[in-house]
């Protein structure tokens, strides 16, 4: 065991993956000698050469289409996008073919690769560099997308991300990379896509949240905790395929659920969650669901964000809104 | 590789402009230098979001953009405010787009410039677009969109260079070939000899300046905006340079490139290089460099301190910028983002 940020958890979840196989490869723009934008590559190089930390022309279609043909070719490619703002040239590949090859092949070919893409905001970063469109993503068959939020979970679902024979968008919190730490093992070990977890047991009201808002989801809890409201906390951690289970079975129990994300309201992932449990747990609810997220606006610059994340405030009124049935 | 004024300040050319143009353009790309550095510092002090250093590219963008017709629009990055303001873009708006505040990119009418593009290789053909408009206007106005070495290897560029050349376009594509993105050299960014070769891959002319030339590259760019203007269409321009500082101010070079390569660069600084012109010429004198700096750090200071009094845009920003007219859902989450500002409960 070793305590680790998440962003170390990351590089040694890498680490791991190119050490266990060879097939495996991570390719990206300044991946090697740098360490990538955010140094969750560094030391990779040194340890494992330029023919498996490749840096990349400047080129993110390229990146993933290539991802795609040597996934396709046999190897297992792990292919990093600077940020999420940054992945859309690469869309393309990602909708029509990372997506869909396994379908439109009948399985003949996959494209079991990993697309590592940083999103949210909330650090003061250029425009483009504090996007949440993990929707977009979601929202696509034929892609897995998960966003841990811990250091153990990083590695873990990094190393299962590695292991699946399907193509995995695997969000980073940008704002979690170096905020917390705990202890991870130091060898490789799996954390299985498409589970949620509960981060606080409580019986008053479901907090469904995942990335970097779990920050103040759990600042929420600890805080609604001093004022008689009991919250249990769930990290998503998988946003396609979703833990419907864990989330149901969580509101049956509370009767009340606050969905909080980043990402802008409108057909956000939150609208998803809210349609399950309205379809499956609507008669256990006490209370309308609720949704606290970015606003339907472009993600401001520096001054703006403070008005646009979802910050405790809006979290802890939410809940007591849900708490007074409204 | 096309040259006027050799490395020692030496004239091998023959000069496109007189002197006293010279001077002027000098002056611009010192305060350029300027607001190069007050704006790492600022950023160091927290006052800056991160910031992306121009510092060795003074002589293309202050070239470049002096080449320009105010009407001639111009479309560049976030690594080109010296080109950008010697093109009339306020300085304190430069700032305040740096500050975190999308107001910065709003220039006066007068200013035909988009605001810095900030993902890499989109912004070339927009200029395309542009300057389509205007030859469907017929303005006999050009377009000319700068950027670096790393964003060639986007698509959109390709796609820029094709539209450009196949419609005949007014627009000139300046390319800074600075030597790196982030850290990758421009020898591990194409296999190309020259940046300015993959034009003859679409028909188009092209040609390699000396980038930290200020004479060569206002020369080259005044001739491919006069064929652009003439109805002879699109140039494709490299600028060869180099990035003295960091990619921004988050980059760290000693993980990339060694100090040497970077004194060596220092040794053929474009300021310097007019300086040492003009001294021959009898036109230059400490006195004189003195006064400009004083003028200088006075401009910039006076920028910074405009876009620092400008009250913040509060909650109300962050939906203002959003529609013509701001849609009824967005009204409403408006309300509760006021309301939450000024701590009253729902």
């Amino acid at each position: 065991m070793t305590v680790m940020t998440l962003a170390q958890a990351l590089t040694s979840g890498l680490d791991a993956a190119l050490a266990a196989d060879e097939r495996t490869l991570i390719l990206g723009e300044d991946v090697g000698k740098t360490g990538g934008v955010f140094r969750i590559t560094d030391g990779l190089l040194a340890s494992y050469g330029a023919g498996r930390v490749v840096d990349t022309p400047v080129a993110e279609s390229g990146i993933v289409g290539a991802a795609f043909g040597l996934a396709v070719g046999g190897m297992r490619p792990i292919a990093e996008l600077q940020f999420m703002g940054f992945s859309t040239p690469a869309y393309d590949q990602i909708i029509n073919h990372v997506a869909r090859i396994r379908n439109r092949s009948r399985h003949r070919f996959t494209a079991p690769l990993v697309i590592r893409i940083p999103f949210g905001g909330g650090f003061g970063a250029a425009e483009h560099h504090s996007e949440s469109w993990e929707t977009i993503y979601a929202h696509t068959p034929g892609l897995k997308v998960v966003a841990p939020s811990t250091p153990f979970d990083a590695k873990g679902m990094l190393l299962a991300a590695v292991e699946d024979e399907d193509p995995v968008i695997f969000l980073e919190p940008i704002r979690l990379y170096r905020a917390i730490k705990e202890d991870v093992p130091d060898e490789g070990y799996t954390v299985p896509l498409g589970k949620a977890v509960i981060r606080r047991a409580g019986s008053d009201v479901t907090m469904l949240t995942w990335g970097a808002s779990t920050k103040e989801c759990r600042e929420a809890a600890d805080q609604l905790d001093g004022e008689g409201v009991s919250v249990e906390l769930i990290d998503m951690r998988s946003l396609a395929p979703i833990d419907a289970e864990t989330m149901l079975e969580s509101v049956e129990k509370t009767g009340r659920a606050v969905i909080v994300h980043e990402a802008p309201l409108s057909g956000g992932m939150g609208a998803e969650l809210a349609a399950q449990i309205v379809e499956n747990g609507l008669y256990g609810l006490q209370a309308p669901v609720k949704r606290v997220t970015g606003w339907d606006t472009v993600f401001p610059l520096k001054r703006g964000e403070k008005h646009y994340l979802p910050s405790v405030d809006r979290i802890t009124a939410a809940v007591h809104q849900t708490m007074r049935g409204e | 590789m096309q040259q006027i004024l050799d490395a020692t300040g030496t004239l091998v050319g023959d000069s496109p402009i007189r002197v006293e143009l010279v001077k002027r353009l000098y002056r611009a790309m010192l305060i350029g230098r300027q607001y190069d550095r007050k704006s790492t510092s600022l950023q160091r002090q927290g006052r800056l979001a991160t910031y992306a250093s121009f510092e060795g590219q003074e002589a293309a963008q202050v070239g470049a953009a002096a080449a320009l017709h105010p009407d001639d629009w111009l479309v560049a990055t976030y690594r080109d405010a010296a080109a950008m303001w010697a093109h009339g873009y306020p300085m304190d708006l430069l700032f305040l787009g740096r500050m975190g505040d999308e107001r910065g990119g709003c220039p006066p009418p007068e200013v035909p410039c988009l605001p810095p593009s900030i993902t890499v290789g989109g912004h070339m053909i927009h200029a395309v677009g542009i300057a389509w408009a205007m030859k469907l206007q017929d303005t006999r106005r050009a377009a000319l969109t700068v950027f670096g070495d790393g964003a060639t290897s986007e698509g959109d560029f390709h796609e820029a260079m094709n539209f450009a050349a196949v419609y005949e376009l007014p627009v000139v594509f300046f390319c800074q070939n600075n030597g790196y993105a982030i850290s990758m050299a421009v020898a591990d960014q194409t296999k190309s000899e020259t940046i300015a070769g993959k034009g003859s891959a679409y028909g188009m002319e092209s040609v390699q300046v000396d980038g930290n030339d200020l004479l060569a590259t206002y020369a080259v760019t005044q001739a491919a905006l006069d064929r652009a203007k003439a109805g002879q269409g699109p140039t494709l321009i490299e600028a060869v340079t180099y990035r003295i500082g960091p990619h921004t101010t988050n980059d760290d070079p000693t993980r990339y490139r060694d100090e040497e390569e970077e004194h060596a660069a220092r040794a053929k600084d474009p300021l310097s290089r007019v300086q040492q012109f003009l001294t021959s010429e009898g036109h230059w004198s400490p006195e004189w460099e003195q006064e400009l700096w004083r003028e200088a750090e006075e401009l910039v200071g006076k920028a910074v301190q405009q876009a620092e009094a400008l009250p913040e845009m509060g909650p109300d920003g962050v939906f203002s910028g959003m529609f013509a007219e701001l849609t009824p859902p967005l009204e409403a989450q408006r309300a509760v983002a006021n309301a939450f500002d000024t701590g009253s409960q729902l």
